[in-house]
């Protein structure tokens, strides 16, 4: 699977769960491996590329946590 | 013109035959309406028996969720100079050595972003630099990037690694501290910067017993240098020692922990086997006694202080390890125990308070080593060793 899907599928799963449920990185490459059954690496690998073109950031709230920026 | 506040009961912590840290923050309040403001909340801070801080938040550098802890104050209207207080973390070098010339530059570039305040170092290892708003936080990091420097950890990644001076200054020193600091934090970058854990996760490497990082307290991962061999015993420099007054039946023999060590005023014995090397008689007698033979280190896990159940040692996982570059073995270790966590932890729960919740017995089969007797902390109160069907059959 493309890096970029990986990228658009975890995306979709931080905004689903935004307002709802905060999601650690462990949260996401688990589902995300899971659901795509691909490693946890290639996950990293894309989160990793979303966090750095600034579409997801991490937050500290009594833990860190991916979410989608404010506006 | 700098502001000034009235503070009075600041001003008691300037007192007294020691350094204070009132004394620097006026010093930096002289030239920044920052510090000014940070001496103002903190006088009313202790006026009024309760922090005006709130930290966490969203703060941080492109590309990294480590480094930077926003900090805001809860009185921005009465302080709005530390509206934004945020603190950046500087990855230290291992064994904290650095040149006057980077201190100074690293002071210009802390002088012109943020408050001045620094805190060398802070109790994570790290440069520690107090005080800054969120737009100047790309403009530090760019300056401290382009020189050769990069982010420390927080949050719940692995934090900066830290060691003591190692070789660089000790020659009692088993293992190269400070290659394995390096080599760690090299190797560990995205945990550090990419916060994935369930909570922090601290690497600190002593280079013998003595400790003086004081791995055993306050890591999670605690790799404190040992050795294989006798304690080599010069007994002319034991005579030396005994002339200019030491009371080696006291100060040494009565106080080894394992009892294995006996002089009848001429020659000082010492039984090796059953030596625990915890260095109390080769610090005290450094001329008299030396390790020899293979050096190594023993790898603790678990140690924090305000666990529930009180604070805690770290717990001997692998009695020795040779570590020699690359430490492949170590960071397998590593790998293996953070996978145990990932897989069983709670948000915010140590890896120590994982051990103490699952079991020993669970941590050591996961991570795939065996039991040996030296895991035992307290002795008939770690019951971790059971059988299973399968050795019940044998």
């Amino acid at each position: 699977m493309e890096k970029a899907e990986v990228a658009q599928k975890i995306y979709e799963l931080v905004e689903k769960s935004t307002g709802k449920k905060k999601l650690k990185s462990s949260d996401i490459q688990k589902t995300i491996s899971a659901d795509l059954n691909i490693t946890r690496d290639d996950v990293k690998a894309a989160l990793k590329d979303l966090v750095d073109e600034g579409k997801l950031i991490y937050t500290y709230f009594g833990g860190s946590f991916v979410e989608i920026p404010p506006k | 013109m700098p502001k000034k506040y009235e503070t009075p009961l600041l001003d008691e912590l300037e007192k007294g035959p020691f350094p204070s840290f009132v004394t620097e923050i006026k010093k930096a309040a002289a030239r920044s309406d920052m510090a000014a403001d940070e001496l103002g909340q903190l006088e009313k801070s202790y006026r009024d028996k309760r922090g005006y801080w709130k930290h966490g938040g969203i703060v941080g550098v492109r590309g990294y969720g480590s480094g930077v802890i926003g900090r805001y104050s809860s009185l921005a209207d009465q302080f709005p100079d530390v509206a934004n207080f945020h603190t950046v973390r500087i990855n230290c070098t291992s064994g904290f050595f650095y040149t006057s010339k980077f201190l100074k530059e690293m002071c210009d570039i802390w002088d012109k972003y943020g408050s001045g305040l620094t805190n060398l170092h802070g109790s994570t290892g790290d440069l520690v630099l107090l005080g800054t708003n969120t737009e100047n936080l790309e403009p530090i990091f760019a300056e401290f990037s382009s020189r050769g420097w990069d982010l420390g950890g927080s949050g719940s990644a692995l934090r900066t690694p830290s060691c003591c001076v190692g070789p660089a200054r000790c020659e009692w020193s088993n293992i190269d501290t400070l290659g394995i600091t390096y080599s760690v934090t090299q190797e560990f970058q995205d945990e550090m910067h990419r916060p994935a854990f369930p909570y922090k996760f601290k690497i600190k490497t002593a280079g013998c017993a003595v400790d003086c990082i004081a791995s055993i307290a306050r890591a999670d991962l605690s790799i404190i240098g040992t050795w294989k061999g006798k304690i080599a015993v010069d007994q002319g420099e034991v005579a030396n020692y005994a002339k200019k007054g030491m009371k080696i039946q006291e100060e040494i023999v009565n106080k080894c922990p394992s009892k294995c060590m006996s002089y009848d005023g001429k020659e000082l014995k010492i039984d090796d086997d059953n030596c625990v090397r915890c260095m109390h008689c080769i610090a005290k007698m450094t001329k008299a006694l030396k390790p020899t033979g293979e050096k190594g280190a023993t790898i603790l896990m678990g140690s924090k202080a305000p666990f529930v159940i009180g604070a805690t040692l770290s717990w001997v996982i692998v009695p020795f390890m040779k570590l020699e570059e690359p430490y492949d073995e170590l960071k397998d270790l590593i790998r293996k125990m953070w996978e145990f966590w990932d897989e069983h932890g709670k948000n915010r729960e140590r890896i120590g308070e994982l051990v103490i919740r699952k079991g020993m017995r669970e941590f050591l089969e996961f991570i795939g080593i065996d039991p040996v007797p030296q895991q035992v902390k307290e002795p008939r109160r770690d019951p971790f060793f059971f059988w299973t069907e399968a050795d019940l059959q044998k």
